[in-house]
């Protein structure tokens, strides 16, 4: 086998591996507790055929449902250190060592420069298999530079949220990205860029009090779970069990705080609407 | 007096001391040299005490119960302050307060968190704990402020925004997220200072600004640690370790360049000499106003954004085929 093939192989088992949505021959919903061929989960846009739930995914998933075909990753040399030395139950760095293990991916997001019916977007989309889609300095720095990208290029910016929160292990400097990923975003706004905020399951903590609830357009997934608090600590505050549908992407349209929610078959076509509108002066 | 847990060699010598006034007060026994003598041992032991204090004892003064409270500060430091409610749109949050004050004769917007200073003020203002309509209150007097050209302070207090039904259907995260938004780009210059806790989202929602500080004896953190021990080290226990390994104090906040500068407190804390400390409390804020207020907005806001934006720590990989596999 030449280098080239080599090469090509491993960058194609890299991306394989790098995917969340499931593997294998069968798929059991975890919602409906129905059973599926991964065919038909996959055709489906990996949404329970019977239910339509709609199955975890991860970023290069994405990637592949709104670009057409090709896209290029940016900013894949950014990775996590350890550089405050923290240990809990185990020292951050071995964390970090089994998620890129693990994972296959750099961090808990990656970005992409590509097309969406020939249309330019660029995509900061969240993993949720790297330590709970947790942000740290890497995911603050890879949103700011991807802002910087569309600004010189004016091209919109679309984030695709799916995380617990902040990275502890990082304490202030994960508490500061918040800061750092919405005060670039004003940059965004002042230069009449559009930034589409896309929140998927679960999207919580210190990335829904920043950049995922700071889109022109904020839209969700059905289903999943949007809120600031977890669900676990509410319910230990409240000291009684959580109302039906609470902090579901359809409570947060009711409250006022989502534009619309869009099944995933549909979303490669709202994406390419949105650009279309935006994109017509 | 409250001492804490590793204040008790004080509290012993503050009980001596006061069996022998009181023996001075009864009879005709001369007990002043031995008073001099017991201020002394107080005196030298609090700084043996304090200048030794583990990250843990750090989150523990920021919440002694005799600490002082945003309305105190603004009380020494402002001859004048008329406080403004509401959010204009559900209610008045009592978790934050903010108003017109005057320091010295310029007028500024001062926002804080504001803790309760006894059982049943704590549960009016909710352990200092904000909902959505606190951090909407503190945008509304924020973009009033930005309208007159008046500088924003804001004094940082709290365990986190509040965690409960209401606040996530009103938009907890929303309301920070905005906030946060706005005061990157508020034309007037902020300055920030924790001034107790200073607890992840719920303390940042008002705490993005052009000079962020520090009191001594105060934390800033992602999470508290209690939370951080009971999610991390799956038990509530680990508080102390926690509070070491999320470096969250003045200290290292300072040193890892995330905030502006440390404010000293009096020895023995800020409740210990709570008009002391308001006044370098003052100094530092107008100190801060003075540093920024001659930058023209645009420059003003291009740096504080600059400022946050290069904050994070992490490594540049080579390339994804050299790199990890
Ligand atoms: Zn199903």
């Amino acid at each position: 086998m030449g280098w080239f093939k080599r090469l090509k192989d491993g960058i194609q088992t890299a991306t394989r591996n790098k995917k969340e949505a499931p593997e294998g021959l069968w798929y059991m919903c975890s919602n409906c507790k129905e059973t599926s061929t991964m065919k038909e989960l996959k055709e489906n846009f990996y949404k329970c055929p019977h239910c339509n739930y709609h199955v975890r995914i991860g970023s290069y998933d994405y990637f592949d449902l709104i670009f057409d075909g090709n896209y290029e990753e940016l900013y894949e040399e950014l990775v996590s250190r350890d550089f405050m030395n923290f240990t809990d139950l185990k020292p951050y760095t071995e964390r970090l060592e089994e998620a890129w293990k693990k994972t296959g991916l750099g961090d808990a997001i990656s970005v992409a420069k590509g097309k969406v019916n020939r249309r330019p977007l660029v995509i900061a989309a969240m993993d949720f298999k790297f330590i709970g889609g947790s942000m740290g300095s890497v995911v603050g720095e890879k949103i700011a530079r991807a802002i910087d990208h569309c600004l010189e290029n004016r091209i919109p910016l679309m984030v695709i949220s799916k995380s617990g929160g902040a990275r502890m292990m990082e304490s202030a400097f994960s508490l500061m990205q918040m800061a750092k990923t919405s005060a670039k975003l004003t940059q965004l706004a002042r230069a009449g860029i559009p930034y589409f905020s896309f929140l998927t399951d679960p999207t919580t903590g210190g990335v829904t009090a920043s950049f995922a609830m700071l889109g022109d357009i904020n839209f969700a997934e059905p289903g999943c779970l949007i809120g600031f608090a977890g669900p676990r600590v509410i319910k230990e505050t409240i000291k009684r069990d959580l109302p039906e549908g609470f902090q579901t992407a359809e409570f947060l349209l009711e409250h006022g705080f989502l534009d619309f929610i869009v099944d995933r078959k549909d979303l490669k076509e709202t994406v390419s609407d949105l650009l279309y509108f935006f994109d017509s002066n | 007096m409250v001492f804490l847990d590793f204040e008790q060699p004080l509290e012993s010598l503050y009980e001596q001391l006061e069996k022998i006034q009181q023996v001075g007060e009864e009879g005709d026994v001369d007990v002043s040299e031995m008073v001099r003598e017991l201020d002394n041992k107080i005196r030298n032991k609090r700084k043996e005490i304090y200048s030794n204090l583990t990250g843990w004892q750090k989150v523990q003064l920021s919440r002694h119960p005799e600490r002082p409270y945003t309305l105190y500060y603004i009380s020494q430091m402002c001859r004048k302050f008329t406080e403004l409610h509401g959010d204009r749109c559900l209610r008045d949050d009592k978790a934050i307060v903010g108003g017109l004050g005057s320091l010295d004769g310029q007028t500024v917007m001062i926002i804080g968190h504001q803790k309760g200073v006894n059982t049943k003020m704590r549960q009016y203002r909710n352990f200092g704990m904000a909902n959505p309509e606190g951090y909407r209150k503190a945008l509304r007097l924020m973009k009033m402020a930005e309208r007159f050209g008046f500088p924003v302070v804001t004094l940082i207090d709290t365990p986190g925004a509040s965690p409960g039904l209401e606040a996530e259907e009103h938009g907890q995260a929303e309301a920070i997220a905005r906030n946060l938004f706005e005061m990157a780009q508020l034309r007037v210059p902020i300055v920030c200072v924790v001034i107790g806790e200073g607890a992840s989202g719920g303390a940042i929602g008002i705490g993005l600004g052009d000079r962020v500080y520090m009191l001594e004896y105060t934390w800033y953190s992602v999470i508290s640690p209690e939370s951080c021990s009971s999610i991390l080290w799956r038990s509530w226990d680990f508080k102390e370790q926690a509070a070491e390994a999320l470096k969250l104090t003045a200290d290292h906040m300072f040193e890892f360049g995330l905030i502006d500068g440390i404010i000293r407190e009096p020895v023995g804390g800020a409740h210990s000499a709570p008009e002391e400390m308001a006044k370098l409390l003052k100094r530092q804020i107008k100190k801060a106003i003075s540093e920024v207020q001659d930058m023209t907005p645009d420059e003003r806001i291009e740096a504080r954004i600059n400022k946050y934006a290069s904050m994070g720590v992490f490594d540049v990989r080579p390339s994804e085929v050299e790199g990890k596999e």
